[in-house]
């Protein structure tokens, strides 16, 4: 009885290991060999995931995903900050030259502006009385929050997000506008307390009604997926006799409420126009105002009065 | 701890630091490379369990936006296949670097096929390509410094669990 209390255990890694095999003998396992079940469990796992997420437009994941930001976005917020001195250490050599041509360039820029300020009054004024008659001049009623990009998401998943730093705290809900001092960037997918991740218009499952500002003719707007130079985007009018000139005005033609896209923000302009027959529709291809590969700051689009964390411009262009 | 430190250091340097020195837009993928090293420490069950958590990291941390579940999927075979091809004994560059590339590869086409099934995002077979390329490229330059410093930290945090 003592000895086979006093029985010295099994080495636990020489009988766990083993298992039966088909032939029915016992065959010791590798070390650090997986076994079969896990192996399938966590594929099951994959597969159960994807199809959550599939399903129901990820509404499942969502929770998952917001923990994730959670702990993630501050993280990625204080690399930005780390890093961002570094990375600015190039744009302050700059020789001479350079510095001499900008300058040029932008005196150019300014005389031109300069002489359509002069008269933009008159036309200010004749809008202004316009307006009177109509009665229609109220503002826009929009606010815009400031927040800085702190990280994109890389090509190899082929989705083209980015995070901000501003979240449900800064006053940001899913599904509003997001510009620049360029133009459109996207809109918000989804928030967390401190960040939020924005779709931007690049990305090849992103559609925004868009319209041709000199003839108001109205189109959806698609992302090619690629982002930089050579960044385009598709207008397909809903109007086939209509040939829009090169070089025209694309603006968002705006969503009930003002939800994702606000009306009236410039995308792009026209490049070149296709027609084929078989997609019986017209295709503008669109270079947008909006360097997507360098983006920093950026503005989300939030209904006036909206209680935010930081200063919120509001649309006379005063900071509350 | 020590690998779930690695694998969250690896995501925010790679969403934060390495977008601006993306080459058109393509990241080297830092968590696929601290995946292999783990397999290559610890084994193919370590590599696989800590691929399936890295993977899911990528899938839900911001700013990602594809459908949850891809990169545990690809994360979780890259861990286990690194596993299976590590040589016993110490690492030489010579065997750990072309298993590295390999992983790398099988990592991104695991993940690129699982879009074309799910049609995830609608990109056409080209681009796949042209984006795998210069991935596997960027995997194959930062593995030789990835790979060897998160074999140290291994090896340096949990020197009992390494089986090499």
């Amino acid at each position: 009885m003592v000895d086979l209390q006093q029985r010295p255990r099994a080495r636990p890694d020489a009988t766990s290991g083993e298992r039966l095999n088909r032939r029915g003998s016992l065959e010791p396992r590798e070390p650090g060999r997986p076994r079969r079940s896990l192996v399938v469990a966590l594929v099951l796992a994959c597969a159960t995931l994807m199809t959550l997420d599939h399903v129901n437009d990820g509404a499942a994941v969502d929770p998952l995903r917001r923990l994730a930001g959670e702990v993630y976005g501050p993280a990625e917020s204080g690399m930005d900050t780390v890093v961002g001195p570094v990375l600015a250490v190039p744009h302050w050599l700059r020789s001479h030259r350079d510095l001499a041509a900008e300058v040029d360039a932008l005196q150019s820029d300014n005389d031109r502006l300069r002489s359509q300020l002069a008269s933009s009054d008159y036309d200010r004024n004749r809008l202004q009385e316009y307006d009177d008659l109509t009665a229609t001049a109220e503002s826009l009623g929009y606010a815009l929050v400031p927040a800085r990009v702190v990280a994109i998401g890389p090509a190899q998943s082929f989705s083209r997000t980015v995070t901000i730093d501003a979240g449900s705290r800064a006053g940001l809900v899913p599904d509003q506008t997001v510009v620049n001092g360029d133009g459109l960037v996207g809109r918000v997918l989804r928030t967390t307390a401190t960040t939020a991740t924005v779709l931007l218009v690049a990305d090849a499952d992103s559609t925004v009604g868009g319209r041709v500002g000199k003839s108001m003719k109205v189109g959806f707007l698609h992302g090619r997926g690629d982002l930089g130079q050579d960044a385009r985007l598709d207008l397909e009018l809903v109007d086939q006799s209509y040939v829009p000139a090169q070089g025209e005005t694309v603006v968002t033609w705006g969503s009930q409420d003002g939800a994702p896209y606000v009306s009236g923000v410039p995308v792009g302009t026209v490049e070149s126009v296709y027609s084929s027959l078989r997609e019986t529709t017209q295709r503008a291809v669109i270079t947008p105002f909006v360097d997507f590969s360098a983006l920093d700051v950026v503005g989300v689009v939030v209904p006036s009065g909206t209680d935010s964390d930081r200063g919120v411009i509001e649309v006379d262009g005063s900071v509350r | 701890m020590a690998a779930v430190l690695a694998v969250s250091l690896a995501l925010v340097l790679q969403a934060s630091l390495f977008d601006h020195l993306a080459v058109q837009g393509v990241v080297p993928d830092l968590v696929l490379l601290v995946v292999v090293a783990a397999g290559l420490a610890h084994g193919s069950e370590v590599g696989l369990v800590l691929g399936f958590g890295a993977g899911l990291l990528l899938d839900l941390a911001p700013p990602a936006d594809h459908v949850a579940g891809r990169w545990a999927l690809a994360l979780l075979v890259v861990g286990y296949v690194a596993g299976r091809l590590a040589a016993s004994g110490r690492p030489r560059l010579a065997q750990w670097w072309p298993l590295s590339v390999a992983a790398a590869f099988v990592g991104t086409s695991v993940f690129a096929l699982t879009g074309l099934l799910l049609r995830d995002p609608a990109v056409g077979v080209g681009e796949l390509l042209r984006v795998e390329l210069v991935s596997l490229a960027w995997d194959a330059g930062l593995a030789l410094v990835v790979v060897p410093l998160t074999l140290a930290l291994f090896a340096r945090v949990e020197p009992d669990r390494v089986l090499v």
